[in-house]
């Protein structure tokens, strides 16, 4: 392929030539400024091993601490994790393997843990499912965000992208969309096995949603009514729910579109396998731990079939450092770079000083 | 399109052959014939390609032309039509900013022509209708109009020169705007025509003109006048050039002529002339287009791989439709193969930024913005004619660090061409003046020094030739820009100075040209009385006849015809037994570098000249093969000739350039004298120049060494075999990798001319020696230095095709400076012209113009070398930073079901090309010195770093490509691996795909905008703003298109995205850690890379060590190198030294090589 791009083919046919600057200014000395003359000052860094050695050598004394930290900041992170899915046959779960969306009475089970090390500060209950493809193009694009935004209009006439998701019984749905329409169902209460008797920790389901999308992103449809069952009149619930949007919660400041579980839910996942944000566990006092160590069991309402696309459900509890959850790459990554640094640091300071050292004074321009 | 309708519609190429015939002033012929109005187009200039109303279609046809344009209009259709996974705005809106950034552009260009023909079209003409002076728009003007023009007015069509306001119907004419030539030319009225001086007078006309269809050579014009005089045969009348006026020259020390319309508007011979000029492409665009093809292979690739997987991973039935997200019925409705087309179609557009559209742009301003930088250049602006360098295309900047074929003229470029006489031999005699020049000019009969003395009669017959044989005129006051020798207010004006200096020769000798009176020229003679001859006939001067001749007739009544040329032009036509007393002279006068003309005269009887008289006339009347007629003629007058005496004019040599021609030499260049001239001047001239040195071994191939004219190609044939011989065994066989290290001590220089030249090039038919040319090409390049002298222009042009079509496609470039060197300039890759003092041909042919063959120097070895630098490293750049951009979104492919889920969003992508990374490397392109100006020129051999376009070889292609490979998979799988758990805030909230998303594209912008600063080396105020303000710009504008609900969009996936990342501590270290991990090959290759040369610097130091104190100096550093060569400039003046430096100099070359 010849790419036929000719920047000459405007100056064609011109006599002085348009792209001739010599043309305009004939007979006059050219200026004598900086610029024109390609003289402006310059810094002109050269990398040579004397400025580049002293980098590397801070490099690496960066590196590595900032890794050591992070690793032990990750490695004091309790995590712990429970495959809930049941596909294995002793799983307290298998009973409800291929629940399907509307089984009534719903299916439930009860794993029962125990946690060897208390978990000191804030716990936080997330969700997790594997082999989940959140990120596929059809599945991201599958929403109405100026529905979810409270326009009144697109409430009733849902967007293209929601097919097909955007009606049922000729009725518009609300929210529309895959994503809605997927919305992950299952409830996860914990309690502690005390003595055998069940103390059920209280988890807070606000706080788990960006700020920002429960209060500007998300908003309910707008109206004069305080009711939301009003302000829905004339759409319908999505396929898969068993309650419209507006009995998602009790509370008036959790329901609708601006509930929370439904906007965490909505913020899609960047990889198939991911974990979602479920419940928060305050710590209560400051002398004692928010969770002990101990028995726990998780009692599940299993709504949420995964095993037609051998999916996996996993409940997660874990606390959260300044970093975030647990992640070792950070800190094998700071310590692994910093320690090549600091190496290669060393190497080239040997070179310099068996090869280098003995003509720096002839250092010549380039 | 628009000219090629309006030529179509005038007179097409098809309607160049034939003529036309024009009826003056729209008169019939007769009252019998009724007079046709013929059609002929109007006098518009148009040099404007658009009109208001066409130019948005015919723009936007022009730029959907190119492929890039295309692909990407395709794209966009493509986004437009099938449900893609970016919306048409991401190709669309770069695309739409190509082309109105394009457009805009050319309608400014086009708008300055529209101006520009406005004023020519609607300037006032003067047109005689019916014995009036009618005011008309210079537009109105049809073929036949009567046309009045006052003096310093310009010509506004090709007019037939009628009548002026001088009784001789003569007028004078400047060409400057249209060839530069700022000399006076004569323009000649029709005898019969010339009395027709008023309005009246003309309007009484009754004539038709017969001439050619247009053509665009200048100096060419036959036509034919018949006058019809009431009751009598019609006279015809003969027309040449000389009786036709140019649009575009202007009328001068006229006061008004009259003149008819013959051609007009775009079939003027200056509109002709501004048509398609060959379009040279470089080598760098050529290298682009390469890769492109490779990331077009990519693209193709990376789609096929993807839609492939696609459907393999699909074909299992969850991973197709699972329940969550099941398919429209449309999209279950479509045929298989339909979608797979479907598929494959999302992939190109979701991987299509991989060809990057700004590049076009980018390069094409980074040309046309760079290309100021020629022409501002103060160290190429000369005093002497006040000018600069000029840059006639931007398009070749690049190719000018690419240049490994030197070709120049010696004329005008090696040397001076401002003549001094020097000295003449008559009658074998030498007349050398020993008195200084002063002096000279104010006496007329001073003592002179004589060696030996001829008959005074051939003296002054001798005399009488150089002040008769010329086309030399005398200008009286000083308003005259051309060239001139003013003195006692006279100037004298001729288009060749050799003339001016014979001119003045004579007149150290007493003899004293005083102007033409009508047909007389008058001479002073020595004793200061006043001849006057009558000039019958000029034969003017042509390059393939290299001689010229007058015929005059004396106050006695005697014909005599004198002439003037080169003396292997001359030598056969004269009496033999004359020569041999001149050769010496001339031989030995070329051997000093002067150039030498060979004068002669012969007398004719009165029968002789009416016999020629009548054949000129007759040939002048010619209407077809006018030229080839006048030829056979001259040739035949001049013969028989007495030679008196030579001439000897020295041209100097230019500043500097014998240290140019070293420093392109040292630089890997090869460079070649091609020149008319003969080959004992041009010899002691490539000595001079340097070019051949003491130590060089001469190879031969020339009419001397080729002896009798019998056997001249089997001696051909031996002595290229002998050559052949000499120089192969020299050479290992692996002659691919000569091309720019000969290494071996001795060095050749290769001696050729033209009769030899076309020997070789066109061997007659029955010899068996095709092959010649191959094995005379072989030894030529094995030659450091090619004399090539005796060479008509298109025996140069020849020499730098055959050059340019080798082996391995050598970069050429030609430097001259007279019209004989346009056909090189046109041939070869790079061609530049000298504003020199034959007028401004070969500038205005050339693609930049410098006024000294020195300023060559800094040209190609500091703005070629930093613009290849600059543009390579700008292609290079433009498609790594491309490659990394995609490489992640085709990663994220495998991870997202292979659904086109794009990995960025839209607005990133739109701008990461147009915005975020654009002005960083176009600043780095206009203004980066990777080494100092000073150290490249003081320098040469750095030139080599980059020869044969070093840095777009494959090599460094794969270089940039596998490091875009490499920083893409750090960004993919850095930030894959750090999402292994979302929860990255300090408060548990998870990140979604928009948030993974902009990290690879922070980490992106920040590592591809940092790569470019670890490359930049020249720091200036702009790069730091541009690099700085971008990033700051992505910064902010993330935090822009982030903190607002979009009204218009209809996903605002965007929200407080990038507001959420920047508060994660883990996300701000990951970024970090990512770009330092992508930068830290590239930190360390140049560490190792500057540590290795400073070790080669070393080992070279050591050399220098040893050789000596000098050398050593000498390549350290720049200033050293200056005054050194100061010294040896001051060394250079004498002559005598000449050997030694030669010697001198060669040791460096040796040692450049350890």
């Amino acid at each position: 392929m010849a790419v036929n791009y000719n920047a000459k083919e405007e100056a064609d046919g011109h006599p002085s030539g348009v792209g001739a600057p010599g043309g305009a200014g004939k007979s006059r000395k050219p200026d004598n400024t900086a610029f024109k003359q390609q003289r402006l000052p310059a810094w002109q860094p050269i990398l040579t091993a004397g400025t580049v050695l002293p980098a590397f050598f801070i490099i690496g004394l960066i590196f590595i601490p900032i890794g050591i930290g992070i690793f032990v900041t990750s490695n004091n992170i309790r995590e712990y994790e429970i495959d809930y899915t049941g596909t294995d046959s002793s799983s307290p779960c298998n009973k409800c393997l291929n629940v399907s969306w509307n089984s009534t009475p719903p299916c439930t089970c009860t794993i029962n843990f125990t946690l060897d090390q208390p978990f000191e500060t804030n716990v936080f209950m997330y969700y997790g499912l594997s082999n989940f493809y959140q990120n596929h193009r059809r599945y991201v694009k599958s929403r109405d965000d100026s529905q979810l935004n409270g326009d009144n209009s697109s409430l009733l006439h849902p967007s293209k992208e929601c097919e097909p998701y955007s009606t049922s019984e000729n009725k518009p749905i609300a929210p529309c969309g895959a994503i809605a329409n997927s919305m992950f169902n299952d409830t996860l209460e914990l309690f502690r096995i005390d003595n055998e008797t069940r103390i059920p920790i209280t988890l807070n389901k606000k706080g788990i949603a960006w700020w920002t999308d429960k209060n500007v992103k998300f908003r309910n449809p707008s109206g004069n009514t305080n009711n939301l069952t009003a302000l829905f009149q004339g759409t319908t619930k999505p396929v898969n729910w068993p309650k419209p949007v507006y009995m998602l919660d009790s509370e008036a400041d959790n329901n609708g579109f601006i509930n929370e579980d439904f906007i965490v839910w909505m913020r899609t996942a960047a990889l198939p396998t991911f974990r979602k944000l479920y419940r928060l566990i305050e710590r209560k006092n400051n002398l004692q731990p928010t969770l002990q160590a101990g028995k726990y069991s998780l009692d599940i309402t299993y709504n949420y079939p995964v095993h037609s696309f051998d999916g996996r459900k996993r409940m997660i509890l874990s606390t959260i450092s300044w970093m975030g959850g647990k992640n070792p790459f950070l800190g094998i990554a700071y310590i692994t770079v910093g320690s090549i640094c600091f190496f290669l640091g060393v190497v080239l300071l040997v070179i310099h000083h068996k090869y280098g050292n003995r003509n720096t004074s002839a250092d010549i321009p380039n | 399109m628009l000219r090629w309708s309006i030529n179509r519609f005038c007179a097409g190429e098809e309607k160049r052959v034939g003529t036309r015939t024009v009826f003056v002033g729209h008169r019939p012929v007769s009252e019998t014939d009724a007079y046709v109005e013929q059609k002929f187009c109007d006098n518009r200039i148009v040099s404007s390609k658009y009109t208001v109303w066409n130019f948005l279609p015919k723009n936007l046809f022009e730029q959907f032309r190119r492929i890039a344009n295309f692909y990407f209009l395709i794209i966009f259709l493509v986004q437009v039509i099938v449900d893609t996974p970016t919306s048409p705005i991401t190709s669309g809106l770069p695309l739409f900013f190509v082309i109105i950034v394009t457009a805009i552009k050319q309608g400014y260009e086009d708008w300055l022509r529209h101006r520009a023909d406005k004023e020519v079209n609607k300037s006032s003409v003067f047109i005689v209708e019916n014995a009036k002076q009618v005011k008309k728009h210079s537009e109105k003007i049809k073929v036949g109009d009567i046309v009045e023009v006052k003096a310093d007015e310009t010509f506004p069509c090709d007019l037939i020169f009628l009548a002026s306001s001088n009784d001789d119907g003569i007028c004078y004419v400047t060409t400057a705007s249209l060839d530069g030539e700022s000399n006076f030319k004569t323009h000649y009225a029709v005898r019969d025509t010339t009395g027709l001086r008023t309005d009246d007078d003309i309007d009484s006309l009754t004539a038709t003109i017969e001439c050619e269809q247009p053509q665009p050579d200048l100096y060419k014009f036959v036509g034919r006048i018949n006058i019809y005089r009431r009751n009598q045969e019609p006279v015809a009348r003969s027309l040449g050039p000389e009786n036709l006026l140019l649009k575009g020259s202007t009328l001068k020390n006229t006061k008004k002529i009259y003149g008819v319309a013959v051609y007009t508007g775009m079939e003027t011979k200056m509109a002709l002339n501004y048509q398609g000029k060959s379009q040279k492409r470089s080598a760098v665009e050529k290298s682009i287009n390469a890769f492109l093809i490779v990331y077009l292979c990519i693209l193709v690739s990376k789609a096929t791989v993807c839609t492939t997987l696609k459907y393999i991973w699909q074909s299992n039935p969850f991973n197709d439709e699972p329940w969550y997200n099941q398919k429209t019925i449309k999209e279950r409705d479509m045929f298989k193969i339909l979608r797979m087309f479907t598929d494959f179609l999302s992939f190109m557009v979701l991987f299509n930024f991989i060809i990057p559209v700004s590049m076009y742009v980018t390069v094409e301003m980074q040309k046309f913005l760079g290309s100021f930088f020629i022409a501002w250049d103060k160290e190429m602006y000369d005093e002497e004619i006040k000018e600069g360098a000029l840059v006639n295309t931007s398009d070749l900047n690049e190719e000018l660090g690419q240049v490994e074929y030197v070709f120049t003229d010696k004329t005008g470029t090696l040397t001076e061409n401002s003549m001094k006489f020097i000295e003449c031999c008559i009658d074998g005699h030498k007349y050398k003046d020993g008195i200084s020049e002063v002096d000279g000019f104010s006496h007329t009969d001073g003592p002179l020094k004589y060696y030996g003395k001829a008959e005074k009669c051939r003296e002054e017959l001798f005399l009488r030739a150089l002040c008769l044989c010329h086309t030399v005129q005398i200008q009286e006051g000083d308003n005259v820009d051309g060239l001139r020798v003013n003195q006692e207010c006279r100037t004298y004006i001729a288009s060749s100075p050799d003339e001016i200096a014979l001119v003045k020769g004579a007149k150290k000798y007493g003899f004293t040209f005083l102007g033409h009176e009508a047909d007389y020229m008058k001479v002073q003679n020595q004793k200061n009385e006043i001849e006057k001859y009558q000039l019958l006939h000029v034969l003017n001067f042509d390059p393939v006849r290299r001689r010229m001749s007058v015929i005059v007739k004396t106050s006695t009544g005697k014909f005599l015809l004198f002439c003037k040329g080169a003396d292997s032009s001359m030598f056969p036509r004269v009496q033999q037994d004359e020569i041999q007393q001149t050769k010496v002279h001339v031989e030995r006068n070329a051997m000093d570098g002067y150039r030498t003309l060979c004068v002669a005269f012969k007398e004719l009887t009165q029968e002789d000249y009416k016999k020629i008289n009548d054949q000129l006339s007759e040939a002048k009347m010619a209407l077809q093969d006018r030229e080839e007629k006048m030829a056979r003629i001259f040739d035949d007058i001049e013969t028989d000739m007495h030679l008196i005496g030579a001439t000897a004019v020295e041209d100097r040599l230019q500043e500097h350039a014998a240290e140019t021609i070293e420093a392109l030499q040292t630089a890997g260049m090869k460079v070649w004298v091609l020149t008319g001239d003969k080959m004992e001047t041009a010899k002691s001239t490539c000595y001079a120049s340097r070019l051949f040195q003491t130590n060089t071994e001469l190879l031969e191939l020339t009419t001397k060494t080729m002896g009798d004219s019998d056997r001249k190609e089997d001696r051909l044939h031996e002595l290229l075999l002998e050559y052949h011989k000499k120089l192969l065994p020299d050479f290992p066989k692996n002659s691919g990798k000569l091309k720019r290290s000969w290494t071996v001590s001795q060095e050749y220089g290769l001696i050729i001319d033209g009769s030899t030249l076309s020997l070789i090039l066109n061997p007659s038919q029955d010899s068996s020696s095709s092959n010649y040319k191959s094995i005379f090409l072989q030894i030529c390049l094995k030659c450091t230095a090619v004399l090539c002298c005796r060479m008509a222009p298109l025996q140069k042009a020849q020499i730098v095709r055959m050059v340019k079509n080798t082996k391995g496609n050598p970069i050429t470039l030609s430097i001259g400076d007279g019209a004989n060197d346009v056909s090189m300039i046109l041939e070869a890759h790079v061609g530049i012209g000298i504003k020199g003092k034959e007028g401004r041909q070969a500038a205005r042919n050339s693609d930049y113009a410098v006024p000294k063959f020195m300023h060559l120097r800094k040209l190609l070895l500091a703005h070629g070398h930093l613009y290849y630098v600059r543009i390579a490293h700008l292609v290079q750049y433009f498609f790594y930073k491309n490659l990394c951009f995609i490489l992640p979104q085709f990663l994220y492919q495998f991870f997202c079901g292979f659904s086109q889920q794009p990995l960025y969003d839209a607005a990133y992508l739109t701008m990461y090309n147009i915005c975020f990374t654009s002005l960083p490397i176009l600043a780095y392109s206009l203004l980066e010195q990777h080494i100092n100006i000073e150290t490249l020129t003081s320098d040469p051999r750095l030139y080599m770093k980059i020869s044969d376009n070093a840095m777009l070889q494959w090599k460094p292609f794969l270089y940039w490509t596998f490091l875009g490979a490499f920083e893409g998979l750090v960004f993919f799988f850095g930030v894959y691996f750090l999402f292994q758990n979302s929860s990255l805030e300090d408060n548990g909230k998870v990140f979604g795909n928009w948030t993974f998303g902009t990290i690879v594209f922070t980490v992106l912008v920040f590592t591809v905008t940092l790569k470019l600063a670890l490359d930049t080396r020249f720091w200036t105020w702009m790069n730091h703003f541009v690099i700085w303000g971008s990033l700051a710009f992505y910064v902010f504008f993330s935090f822009f298109w982030g903190g607002i609900i979009w009204p218009f969009l209809k996903q605002q996936r965007m929200y407080f995205v990038f507001a959420h990342m920047v508060t994660s501590v883990s996300t701000w270290l990951a970024i970090v850690l990512l770009i330092f991990i992508s930068l830290f090959p590239e930190i360390l290759l140049v560490v190792f890379k500057n540590a290795k040369r400073k070790n080669h610097q070393v080992r070279n130091e050591r050399i220098y060590h040893n050789t000596s104190l000098v050398w050593k100096r000498r390549f350290r550093s720049s200033k050293h190198l200056t005054n050194f060569e100061v010294a040896m400039h001051h060394l250079h003046l004498g002559r005598g030294c000449l050997p030694l430096i030669v010697s001198f100099l060669h040791v460096p070359k040796k040692v450049k090589k350890c």
